[in-house]
C-alpha cells in the first residue's frame, strides 16, 4: 500500500477516535451549540420586532417586522454557529497536544498528516450537525428559505467551505496555545466578528470606519452570499469574495497548523 | 549479559542543549539485543531527554544514534516502526475505555480486524484489565492506567521498548506487577531501555546500568559492578553491654563504633550468606547481639560514590 492509502486509513482511524470522544463529552458540544441558539432567540424576540422595521423588504425576504428580521438574521446565526463550534476544535486539539497521547502518536509510524486531518474531519462533521440543529430551530421559529435544490447545494457547499477554513484556523490556534484555557479563549474573537458584519444589521447603518471594516471582513461576503442563496437577496460578486476568503484562510491556517505540528519533529 | 546479540541501540556523542543549558553532554551507550539497560539518575540528569531523542520526539544537537538497525536521523519512521514508548506521563485517552484505547493502537498499527481483536483480548488478559475493559480510563487507578499504557505500547509488538520511569508514583504492589511485566517482555526477547531514580529497580531489572549525572554517564556496569563501588552498605549491631561491644570490635572489622549508644557498623551488603557468617562468628565468641539492622546502599550512596556529590545537588530541569 502506498503512503496516500496509509494516510487515508490512519485519518479515518483518528476521525473515528475523535467522533467517539465528542460523543463521550457531549456537554461541550451542547454548550457551543447553545450560544447561537440563545443569540437567535434574543435577537428575534427581544430586538427583532424593532430591527425588522428598519429593513428594506427584499432584505427581509418580503416579510415584515419580527418575521422579516428572522429571515434576515438566520444566515448570520448559521455562520456564528460555525464560529462557536470551532472553539471546540481549538479546545480538543489543545487537550490532545497538552496530554500524553500525542507523544505516543508521534513515536508511532502513523501517517504524519493523519492526526490533524482526523481532528479537522471530526470538527467538520460536528459543525455541520450543529448547523443542521440551529437551522432546524430557525425553521421552527418561522424562517422560510426560498432556495431551490441547487441553491441549497450551493449553500451547504459554502457553509462547509467556510467551516473548513475556520476549523483549520482553530486547529492552528489550538496547536499554538500553551494551555487548554488559552485555546478556549483565543477563538472567542471569531464569535464576535459576525456582530461587526452585515449578519445582524446592514453595514450601511454603521458609522464610518466600522462600516469599512464590516464591509471588507470575511463574515460579510459569506453572510450575504448565504442570505442570497437561502432567501433570494442580491448577491452580485460576493460569492467570489466569500470563496476567496475561505480558501485563503484555509490555506494559510493549514500551513501554519502543519508548521506548528511539525516543529518538534526531528527532521 | 548474553554475548550472542548485536546492539539494539547504539548511541555515540549524543548532545543536546536547551538554550544555554547543556542537558546531554556527549553520551555514549550500547544496549545489546534482548537485554535490559537502565539509566539511573536523579531528576534533571537528562534521562528523559535521552528517551525523547531516541524515541524520535525531539532532535539531538549532535551525535549518532542507531535503533534496531535504523539510523535515527535519516530514517525516523523506520525507528518508529520498531519501537514502543511508555513515558512518565500516561499516554492514554481518558475519554475512551481501555478496550477502545487498545483498539485504536491496533488500527494505527494496521493489524486488520481479526488480528486486532485477538491482540487486544490477549493484552487485556495479560495485564489483568478484562474486568475494566469497558470502563472509561478516567475511572482507572494509577496502577491500572500504567498497565494499560504499557499494553498500548505492546500492541504493535515492538522490538525495542523505552520505559521512562515506569514505576514512579506507583504503590509497592503495582510496582511489583510492573516489574513482573517487564521481566516477561525480556523473556520474549524484547530489548528494553528504562530510566529510573531507584537503584533497587535497576538492580532488579537491568543487565547493565549507566549512572547519569548532569548529562554525562559517570559510571556504567552490571548492578554487581556498581555496588562494589559503593561503600554505603553495612550491618548495624547494637549490644546490651559495653563488654559485648568491645568483644565484638575485637572480633570484627568494624567501620565505626558508638560506645555510648552501644552500636557498631560492620561493612556488608546484607546478603543471607554474609549475615549467617557474621552471626555464626558472634555466636562462636558468645557475644550477645541485642539488635541488628541492615543498611542497603541507595541511589544517594551510588551518586556520592561515583560523582562525589549528593544526588540532590543536581539542579532539576
Amino acid at each position: 500500500m502506498g503512503a496516500l492509502a496509509y494516510t487515508v486509513i490512519d485519518s479515518r482511524t483518528l476521525l473515528r477516535r475523535n467522533l467517539l470522544r465528542l460523543r463521550r463529552y457531549p456537554s461541550m458540544t451542547l454548550i457551543l451549540i447553545g450560544m447561537p441558539i440563545v443569540f437567535l432567540l434574543l435577537f428575534v424576540y427581544v430586538f427583532g420586532g424593532q430591527l425588522g422595521h428598519g429593513l428594506s423588504s427584499p432584505l427581509a425576504g418580503g416579510h415584515a417586522g419580527r418575521d422579516g428580521y428572522l429571515n434576515y438574521v438566520t444566515p448570520g446565526i448559521l455562520l456564528m454557529t460555525i464560529a462557536a463550534t470551532v472553539q471546540g476544535t481549538a479546545i480538543v486539539v489543545a487537550m490532545d497536544m497538552t496530554g500524553g497521547i500525542i507523544d505516543r502518536f508521534r513515536t508511532m509510524a502513523i501517517a504524519r498528516a493523519a492526526v490533524l486531518t482526523g481532528h479537522v474531519l471530526a470538527s467538520l462533521i460536528q459543525t455541520l450537525a450543529s448547523i443542521a440543529v440551529v437551522l432546524g430551530v430557525a425553521i421552527a421559529l418561522g424562517f422560510r428559505p426560498t432556495a431551490n435544490p441547487l441553491d441549497w447545494l450551493a449553500a451547504i457547499g459554502l457553509i462547509a467551505l467556510f467551516a473548513f477554513a475556520l476549523i483549520w484556523l482553530a486547529t492552528a490556534l489550538g496547536l499554538a496555545a500553551k494551555s487548554v484555557e488559552t485555546a478556549s479563549n483565543t477563538p472567542m474573537i471569531l464569535t464576535l466578528l459576525p456582530f461587526l458584519s452585515s449578519s445582524f444589521v446592514p453595514t450601511t447603518t454603521m458609522p464610518e470606519g466600522l462600516r469599512q471594516f464590516a464591509a471588507y471582513q470575511p463574515f460579510t461576503p459569506v453572510t450575504e452570499t448565504l442570505r442570497g442563496l437561502l432567501t433570494g437577496t442580491q448577491i452580485g460578486t460576493r460569492p467570489i469574495v466569500a470563496i476567496a476568503w475561505s480558501v485563503g484562510i484555509a490555506a494559510a491556517s493549514y500551513l501554519w497548523a502543519r508548521r506548528l505540528y511539525n516543529q518538534r519533529q526531528p527532521r | 549479559m548474553s554475548a550472542a546479540g548485536g546492539p539494539a541501540i547504539s548511541v555515540s556523542g549524543l548532545s543536546k542543549a536547551f538554550g544555554q543549558t547543556a542537558v546531554l553532554d556527549g553520551v555514549d551507550l550500547t544496549v545489546v539485543e534482548g537485554t535490559v539497560f537502565a539509566l539511573l539518575g536523579p531528576n534533571g540528569a537528562g534521562k528523559t531527554t535521552i528517551v525523547r531523542i531516541l524515541s524520535t520526539l525531539i532532535a539531538a544537537d549532535a551525535g549518532e544514534v542507531q535503533v534496531a538497525g535504523r539510523d535515527l536521523a535519516s530514517d525516523p519512521d523506520g525507528v518508529r516502526s520498531a519501537i514502543g514508548v511508555t513515558g512518565q506521563f500516561s499516554a492514554v485517552d481518558e475519554l475512551m475505555t481501555g478496550e477502545e484505547n487498545l483498539r485504536l493502537m491496533a488500527d494505527l498499527h494496521h493489524l486488520g480486524r481479526g488480528a486486532g481483536v485477538a491482540r487486544v483480548a490477549e493484552l487485556l488478559q495479560r495485564f489483568d484489565l478484562v474486568d475494566s475493559a469497558r470502563r472509561p480510563v478516567s475511572t482507572y487507578s494509577g496502577g491500572m492506567r500504567r498497565r494499560l499504557d504499557l499494553a498500548m505500547t505492546l500492541v504493535g509488538s515492538p522490538q525495542v521498548i523505552f520505559l521512562d520511569e515506569p514505576t514512579t508514583g506507583l504503590d509497592p504492589r503495582s510496582r511489583r506487577t510492573m516489574w513482573d511485566s517487564i521481566r516477561e517482555l525480556v523473556a520474549d526477547g524484547v530489548t528494553i531501555l528504562l530510566t529510573t531514580q531507584y537503584l533497587d529497580e535497576a538492580d532488579h531489572l537491568a543487565d547493565r546500568i549507566a549512572v547519569l549525572d548532569r548529562g554525562r554517564i559517570v559510571a556504567e556496569g552490571s548492578a554487581e559492578e556498581l555496588k562494589r563501588r559503593i561503600p554505603g552498605g553495612h550491618v548495624q549491631l547494637r549490644f546490651a553491654t559495653p563488654e559485648a561491644l568491645h568483644a565484638a570490635v575485637d572480633l570484627l572489622d568494624a567501620d565505626s563504633r558508638d560506645v555510648e549508644k552501644l552500636v557498631i557498623q560492620v561493612p556488608g551488603d546484607g546478603g543471607v550468606a554474609s549475615l549467617r557468617l557474621l552471626l555464626d562468628q558472634l555466636d562462636d565468641a558468645d557475644i550477645e547481639v541485642e539488635h541488628l539492622s541492615i543498611h542497603t546502599p541507595d541511589l544517594d550512596d551510588v551518586f556520592f560514590a561515583v560523582t562525589g556529590h549528593p544526588a540532590a545537588e543536581t539542579a532539576s530541569a
